[in-house]
């Protein structure tokens, strides 16, 4: 498979204090990536770090051989339609309603007619199962919709690679398997991701391949079956804590 | 006291930052003409009435205080030149301001903030999109278009409630009083007057927003960011119309 994404030697620090030191790893077109790591190991930072959200210190972010961590704002914005980030939260734009935050992105980067919008949206939408809520504000909707709804407005520009925040963190069993529904069903399409979590399980069930974030390094990369078989007391203490 | 020193430089620094931004956001596409209408018309429309009512009573007590003090020296006769002349160069230009930075620039400021705290402002960036040209440019220009308007349509009801007094208190006639009301209000003083109250709005829009981007520490720093809005336009808007005051003053009288 060809190499979509590539991090290289990634160092990030705030205020003196070492995030990263020196973190590889690549993204195959088509695989949804694991990003595991203990809380405060910046993981969110890096995911962040990918479309130029946070600044790197050092190393390279090269997406299909470009390298973009030297793009500028502006730069970034075209990359941005490229590889979509869900936030955890959901981030929604609490002033408009769930149709128009998921429209946004089709507004602002496509020159499609307002039907096609909205029929592309109620598309979207019904992938997450969120149809009936066009109309609503996110106020009125539950975290876990909050978050299906970030995940339909990710995906409205049908992006190269999807980098997923926490996206079942929070959330009962029911809303998990709902949020778990909706990336296989991305994957299904062919989207590359990465998928920063705290949850095995789903870690286990989504991803092809997991990278763990240790004191600022890699301390593991395989695929799930090297992950689960794997000896290293550091990756059984991440299993064992199923 | 010198990383205090040094802060305050870097904010200013970071807030010009923001002006040229916003600058190459007003001149260059893609532009958010939505978005500006509903601003004028939140921002505009929105305080419209509350500048009315200040203009008109401020029209009516000046009148008042000045019509009895002038009174007393056989003055009364100087009051429609006085009072519009306050009124139009600095009375209303100053309150309208004051207000908008009270009432407009804390929102603005807790609005922007929040959305930065909830990770809205990053969203808009992960979307390709920039929050200058999305949430700065049409509250700035917004803004820049309302307030001059707003102190003008003030000065002009303000000297309309002057009139009432002036009629009703001390028997002025109407035609005596608008013909001293126009032969004493130049052109450049209406002109000096929006142009302060250009500057004012600048100042209002882009530290609101700035230190909404700045928000931290969750709705607690939204509060705060509120606070700090309205101090610090308030204490810039009163020591420049000083200045601005006396440069319009050098430069055309």
């Amino acid at each position: 498979m060809e190499s979509i994404l590539e991090v290289k030697n990634v160092f990030k620090s705030f205020e003196g204090k070492e995030v990263h030191r020196g973190v590889s790893f690549s993204l195959q077109e088509g695989e949804t990536l694991g990003l595991l790591g203990p809380s405060g190991t910046g993981k969110s930072v890096l995911l962040r770090s990918l479309i130029g959200l946070d600044v790197i210190d050092e190393g390279e972010i090269i997406y299909r051989g470009k390298r973009i961590d030297l793009y500028s704002e502006k730069q970034f914005c075209q990359v941005r339609t490229k590889i979509s980030y869900s936030f955890q939260n959901g981030a929604l734009f609490d002033s408009i309603s769930v149709f128009e935050n998921v429209a946004y992105p089709l507004f602002e980067h496509t020159k499609l007619k307002e039907h096609e919008v909205e029929k592309r949206v109620m598309e979207i939408l019904e992938v997450v199962n969120m149809a009936d809520a066009r109309d609503l504000k996110p106020s009125d909707l539950s975290g876990g919709m909050q978050k299906r709804v970030g995940l339909a407005r990710s995906m409205a520009l049908q992006p190269d690679i999807l980098l997923y925040d926490e996206p079942t963190a929070g959330l009962d069993p029911i809303n998990v398997e709902m949020v778990l529904e909706v990336m296989k069903k991305f994957k299904t399409k062919g989207y590359s991701g990465v998928f920063v979590t705290h949850d095995i399980p789903a870690a286990l069930k989504i991803c092809d391949r997991v990278v763990i974030l240790k004191q600022g390094k890699v301390g593991f990369m395989g695929t799930i079956s090297e992950f689960e078989n794997s000896n290293d007391p550091f990756v059984q203490s991440f299993l064992t804590g199923l | 006291m010198i990383a205090n020193v040094k802060s305050q430089f870097q904010q200013t620094g970071e807030v010009f930052r923001l002006l040229q931004q916003s600058l190459y956001g007003i001149f260059t596409p893609p532009f958010y003409w939505g978005r500006l209408f509903e601003q004028i018309i939140h921002l505009g429309m929105g305080s419209l009435s509350i500048t009315l009512v200040i203009g008109f009573v401020t029209g009516l007590v000046m009148t008042l205080q000045f019509g009895y003090g002038l009174a007393k020296f056989g003055g009364t006769l100087y009051v429609p030149a006085i009072v519009s002349l306050s009124l139009v160069k600095e009375i209303c230009p100053i309150f309208t301001s004051l207000l908008i930075a009270g009432r407009i620039g804390s929102g603005m400021s807790a609005e922007i903030g929040a959305m930065q705290v909830t990770q809205q402002v990053d969203a808009i960036r992960a979307l390709g999109t920039s929050p200058i040209r999305v949430l700065v440019v049409p509250r700035l220009l917004a803004t820049l278009i309302s307030l001059p308007l707003l102190a003008t349509l003030s000065s002009f009801v303000g000297i309309l409630g002057g009139l009432i007094i002036a009629h009703t208190e001390f028997n002025m006639p109407v035609g005596f009083y608008i013909n001293k009301v126009l032969t004493t209000i130049k052109l450049v003083d209406v002109f000096g007057s929006m142009f302060k109250c250009f500057f004012f709005a600048m100042v209002i829009a882009l530290l609101a927003c700035y230190r909404g981007f700045k928000t931290s520490e969750g709705t607690q720093g939204v509060g705060t960011a509120a606070q700090w809005v309205v101090v610090r336009t308030s204490i810039i808007i009163l020591i420049s119309d000083f200045f601005l005051s006396k440069a319009i003053i050098l430069l055309f009288e």
